[in-house]
């Protein structure tokens, strides 16, 4: 479509101008502006972010250029004598039309963007994501897997008893494992309250509310850790249900899945009393693992 | 008419009470003006001081002040306390003195009702404040109260529930009171285009409050049911709904948003062309952009919640219609310029707030419409952006708006003016502390710092540090406020009935200060 085209083109001039305004800082790791995209969607949102700050910055330039010419020309002590108009029907059309034709162009990309985010079809791996005050628990349905992943950071650093590490807050002891290059798809849902699951480099957030199915999906490329936290107040440990995504290699992801659930079927006695974890590995048996680049 | 020759009789009539029981039983819309704007100044410290409890503790990662449940009880009191107690009533202080001596009326229309919805208030804030001392602590749902967090506090919820209630009745009364006085009581010749455009704010703010506190109301009553009467309105097990809550909650919120914005605009709309010496740029385009922004505000609620999950055309509706409000909001601010331009230009205190408010509203504004894009407020939503964007609106939108009024009007109703110099210092310090407070916290929510954490992840060190150092500097400079304040109504230089030379309208042609009674005979507006 050649208003995708140009509207691509428009944002990444846009992204370029924003970058250059925003100094190095702006694509850093946690800088200024949005984090540096690991996702086509993040990367969609990022670059309709620059373009939106990009707009605004010029209005606000033009109009509060104006603004202060008039501050400085027209003031009683440089004895400037007041004008008497109130009104002109053509300037007040021209700054009805003008905004609105702008808006107009904001909202062609932000519906495509929209759209592309909402397309939760031919997804390769679903994994179940569920709230709990305070942690996330996650199953893989076709794969027989679940485990609960809480803040792995130690008591004595979040009491200033002992220094903090590089990843405080945000790291966990059993990460989400998804594979790299797979669209994968979220259903999220919730326990207890309202939580809230947010990789800020996925552009992924979506409320996980009880008795609720959303579904959200991200297809990441580059293996590695990504980290996110609950965004929705949950209670008094809301600040400490952190997000932990691991990205592996499609062979390293198949070895992990292996793992998990040869762990599972070798274990007689579940470790932890975790009923859905031992229904799950019960009918594990019959599902067959995930294949490598299996398309369904 | 026999009105004029009571009227006259009534004005050699100021007898009252004195002491406690004048403010008690005032009837008096300058009276009630004052007690609601003290209330208003008390809560906009109690609410403040709570503030500083949550900068205090996010000065640095790690836990220093307050245990998380604490935090959660200051975040969720600070709202409530800034909205329902600093700002709504401060604009209702506002509106009380100022609506009758703009249209040329004796008095508000009903002055028993004034009397009894001002009363409401202390009586709802002690409810309010009451609940931190109960067992379990104060409500620590966040202001939105969200089902079914909230479905889970202790005894502090039903009292906040109580309190909302109580807030709703006075409200809904001033409003009401509000409307009837605008429409019944104007001067012979005052038409409603010719109205200053505080009153036309007004008028369409109460009616707002009027269409969304009951649907408020509505919202707590059943979380009430739900949590003691075995309802489940917001329970899947009891199928019922979670985001039903939100759904109602922002029905009312989005207008509340706007009740809280367009005094502000009115409030500027006269400050402006007062300092410009020239009159107000498109006065009929600001009251039908006003009438847009009220109507458009019925029909954006779930801007506030696209990460619940809506269907796509749900999702697409609210973008559109939220973007749409840039517009007749832009018109506005382009209206403020144009009437600055070619004006005659000075730079008292009140015109300093009232120049700052069109600015750091329009950072306001346009992070607003930021937040209107679907797509990208799933990265902004939930996040210290949207803190930075509510602050710009709520704080250099209408507290300095009303910081503006007050130095505007104080000169002409204690009939002293205030110290300049010291007006200017508080107008520095608080825009410049404003910003050092809050213009860092966009950077925090876009790096990804959620809001409501009483703790946070290392890489958001240096801009919390920045934020806490500006709000307690911010906090401090309020102090000078009240100052100024209790210097101007004790004593200072005499001010003039017109106090400024281009101020235009009815009050300035009262003396300073007005008699306790004014307009018993109506002034007749060409």
């Amino acid at each position: 479509m050649q208003w995708t085209m140009m509207t691509r083109r428009l944002a990444f001039a846009a992204t370029a101008a924003t970058v250059s305004l925003w100094g190095a800082s702006a694509h850093g790791e946690w800088g200024l502006n949005l984090p540096q995209p690991s996702t086509p969607i993040a990367e969609d949102i990022l670059q309709l972010h620059n373009a939106i700050m990009l707009v605004c910055l010029i209005i606000f330039v033009v109009v509060f250029g104006v603004m202060f010419y008039a501050l400085y020309a027209h003031r009683k002590s440089r004895g400037h004598e007041a004008a008497t108009f109130s009104h002109s029907s053509t300037l007040e059309v021209v700054w009805t039309v003008i905004p609105f034709l702008i808006l107009v162009g904001l909202a062609v990309p932000s519906t495509a963007t929209l759209l592309r985010m909402e397309d939760t079809r031919d997804a390769e791996l679903t994994i179940k994501v569920t709230g709990y005050q305070w942690k996330w628990r996650y199953e893989y349905l076709d794969q027989g897997i679940a485990f609960f992943s809480s803040l792995a950071t130690p008591r004595s650093q979040i009491e200033n008893r002992e220094e903090k590490g590089e990843h405080y807050l945000l790291e966990v002891d059993n990460p989400v494992v998804i594979p790299a290059g797979k669209k994968v798809r979220f259903l999220i849902t919730a326990n207890d309250v309202i939580h809230s699951w947010w990789v800020p480099k996925f552009g992924v957030k979506k409320d996980a509310i009880p008795g609720y199915i959303n579904e959200v999906w991200a297809n990441v490329a580059e293996p590695g850790l990504y980290r996110g936290q609950c965004t929705e107040l949950c209670g008094k440990d809301h600040g400490f249900m952190p997000v932990v995504v691991e990205v592996k290699a499609q062979s390293d992801f198949d070895a992990w899945v292996a793992e998990q659930q040869g762990s599972a079927a070798a274990a007689t006695e579940p470790a932890q009393s975790d009923s859905a974890l031992v229904a799950a590995r019960e009918t594990m048996s019959s599902s067959p693992p995930l294949a490598a680049g299996a398309q369904r | 008419m026999a009105t004029a020759e009571t009227a006259h009789h009534e004005e050699h009539h100021d007898h009252h009470p004195t002491g406690m029981m004048r403010w008690l039983t005032t009837t008096n819309h300058k009276d009630i003006g004052t007690m609601y704007l003290v209330f208003s100044l008390v809560m906009f410290f109690v609410g403040g001081l709570m503030a500083l409890v949550i900068r205090a503790e996010l000065f640095q990662p790690g836990l220093q002040v307050v245990d998380p449940h604490l935090f959660n009880q200051m975040t969720t009191m600070h709202a409530l306390i800034m909205i329902f107690g600093a700002i709504m009533p401060g604009f209702v202080g506002f509106a009380n003195w100022q609506i009758p001596l703009m249209i040329g009326a004796p008095d508000m229309a009903l002055p028993r009702m004034n009397n009894w919805s001002f009363w409401i208030l202390p009586f709802a804030f002690t409810l309010l404040l009451g609940s931190l001392l109960t067992a379990g602590g104060g409500p620590a749902a966040g202001w939105t109260l969200y089902a079914p967090l909230s479905v889970q506090g202790g005894m502090a919820v039903d009292l906040t529930i109580l309190s909302i209630h109580m807030m709703g009745i006075s409200s809904v009364l001033g409003a009401i009171n509000i409307v009837v006085t605008i429409f019944n009581m104007r001067a012979p010749g005052m038409t409603l285009m010719k109205m200053p455009l505080f009153v036309w704010t007004w008028l369409i703010t109460a009616f707002l409050l009027i269409a969304a506190m009951p649907v408020l109301a509505g919202a707590v009553t059943m979380l009430l049911t739900d949590r003691h009467f075995g309802t489940a309105f917001f329970n899947p097990a009891g199928g019922g709904d979670p985001v039903l809550f939100q759904h109602i909650f922002w029905f009312f919120g989005h207008p509340e948003v706007y009740i809280l914005i367009l005094p502000a605009f009115g409030i500027i709309s006269q400050i402006i062309p007062t300092f410009a010496r020239k009159p107000l740029f498109g006065y009929s385009s600001m009251v039908f952009a006003t009438t847009g922004i009220a109507f458009l505000s019925f029909i954006v609620w779930a801007h506030h919640m696209f990460t619940v999950g809506m269907p796509l055309a749900g999702e697409l509706f609210f973008m559109y219609a939220t973007m749409l409000i840039a517009v007749p909001t832009g018109v506005k601010v382009f209206n403020w310029v144009a009437t600055l331009w070619r004006g005659s230009i000075t730079f008292e205190t009140p015109m300093l707030f009232a120049l700052s408010v069109v600015f750091l509203f329009t950072i306001g504004g346009l992070s607003g419409l930021m937040l209107a894009i679907t797509p990208a407020d799933f990265q902004y939503h939930d996040t210290y952006f949207v803190v930075a964007h509510f602050h710009y609106v709520l704080f250099s939108g209408s507290i300095m708006a009303m910081m503006g009024a007050a130095y505007y009007w104080l000169p002409k109703w204690t009939g002293h003016m205030y110290d300049e110099r010291l007006g200017k210092i508080h107008f520095w310090l608080t825009a410049i502390f404003f910003n050092i407070t809050f213009f860092p916290q966009h950077f925090l929510g876009l790096a990804g710092m959620p809001r409501r954490i009483p703790d946070y992840a290392l890489q958001f060190t240096e801009f919390n540090v920045i934020s806490s150092l500006g709000a307690f500097g911010l906090g401090l400079a309020q102090l000078l406020f009240a100052y100024i304040v209790i210097q101007t109504v004790r004593g200072g230089a005499k001010a003039t009935d017109r106090v400024w030379d281009g101020a235009d309208g009815l009050e300035w042609t009262l003396p300073s200060p007005p008699p306790y009674h004014t307009f018993a005979t109506p002034p007749v507006v060409k």
